[in-house]
């Protein structure tokens, strides 16, 4: 299936939750993050998608659209086919559903879009910061986090390259 | 009867400072502490074709064996405080062999929001390697210097105001 077909089938089944097919080199197809939950069991039971293995999960900060997107690439190793899904919360209140049960590998990706940027996952098993120190403040890829002069006494100021 | 008839055949006289100094550089004992690419080269250097333990330098798994600590590779600043925990655990007298530019300055990750630029904002260094990563040679280099160092130190003479290995 390609990507226009897939859209098509995502909309005949879910209708107005299922966005515009983006065009570009990889067509994304965005969704209501709220509807996210009842995407993802979709694409991974439906024996025409089969959408077994999701590859990559990621986050992006649109500070000016008051945005953070939430990027999901999708694999299916029966039918050899991908496709991509965002969807995009808002930046004051980032919440939304988790797709830990569908996609197990979510475990350790959403607690990275959570440490990075913020994102809180509703139904999570495990949210917890994955890379940073526990007890760091801020989410340092959101385009406006400001690097605290100092992190336990170790002071932060580095010399300017230029 | 003269004091020389009583002495064995060879002898050798030495200073106990120079006699210390000599049994420690001579075993050189690192932990193991790679952190990122580093390490690589590191694991190099203690490999056959290198060979650190001819300079009587062997690895060691645990902090509180180690007389030398070998900070190899990028320095974040979650392991910047388990660094210096680790530095804390070690045996008097210790040192540290900063090892290629991630741990001297930060290396090209320096502006980076999680990196701390130098291990040396941390705990005190001995000898700065440079390199991105440093040969076997040049991190061999580094521990010659250092035992060249070793063999400077006066355990005899206690000095007051400036502890040997550690920073005022």
């Amino acid at each position: 299936m390609d990507n226009a077909a897939i859209h098509a089938r995502l909309q005949a089944r879910f209708g107005e939750v299922i966005g515009a097919l983006e065009p570009g080199g990889e067509a994304a197809i965005r969704v209501r993050p709220s509807a996210m939950s009842a995407v993802g069991e979709f694409l991974r039971s439906d024996p025409e998608l089969a959408f077994d293995c999701l590859s990559n999960q990621s986050g992006v900060d649109y500070p000016k659209r008051g945005e953070i997107e939430v990027v999901y690439h999708v694999f299916s190793y029966r039918h050899r086919h991908a496709c991509v899904l965002k969807a995009a919360v808002p930046r004051d209140e980032p919440t939304m559903p988790t797709m830990a049960a569908i996609w197990p590998t979510a475990i350790w990706q959403e607690r990275e879009i959570f440490d990075l940027l913020g994102v809180v996952f509703d139904g999570h098993p495990d949210l917890r910061r994955l890379l940073l120190p526990e007890d760091w403040v801020g989410h340092p890829l959101r385009k406006d986090f400001v690097e605290p002069e100092e992190y336990h006494g170790i002071s932060t100021k580095r010399a300017s390259m230029f | 009867m003269s004091l020389l008839n009583t002495m064995p055949e060879f002898m050798v006289t030495t200073k106990v400072d120079e006699m210390l100094n000599w049994t420690r550089k001579s075993s050189v004992w690192y932990m193991l502490f790679g952190l990122a690419c580093c390490a690589i080269e590191l694991m190099q250097t203690g490999g056959p074709r290198a060979d650190l333990d001819r300079f009587g330098a062997v690895p060691r798994a645990s902090p509180r064996q180690s007389d030398l600590m070998i900070v190899a590779g990028t320095l974040t600043l979650k392991m910047a405080l388990r660094t210096k925990m680790l530095y804390d655990q070690m045996p008097d007298p210790k040192y540290v062999i900063s090892m290629g530019s991630c741990s001297n300055c930060g290396g090209l990750f320096q502006l980076a929001y999680s990196v701390c630029d130098g291990v040396d904002k941390v705990i005190p260094v001995d000898v700065y390697v440079p390199g991105c990563p440093p040969r076997p040679e040049a991190l061999t280099e580094g521990l010659l210097k250092l035992q060249e160092k070793m063999m400077q130190e006066r355990w005899l003479v206690r000095r007051e105001s400036e502890p040997t290995t550690e920073r005022a």
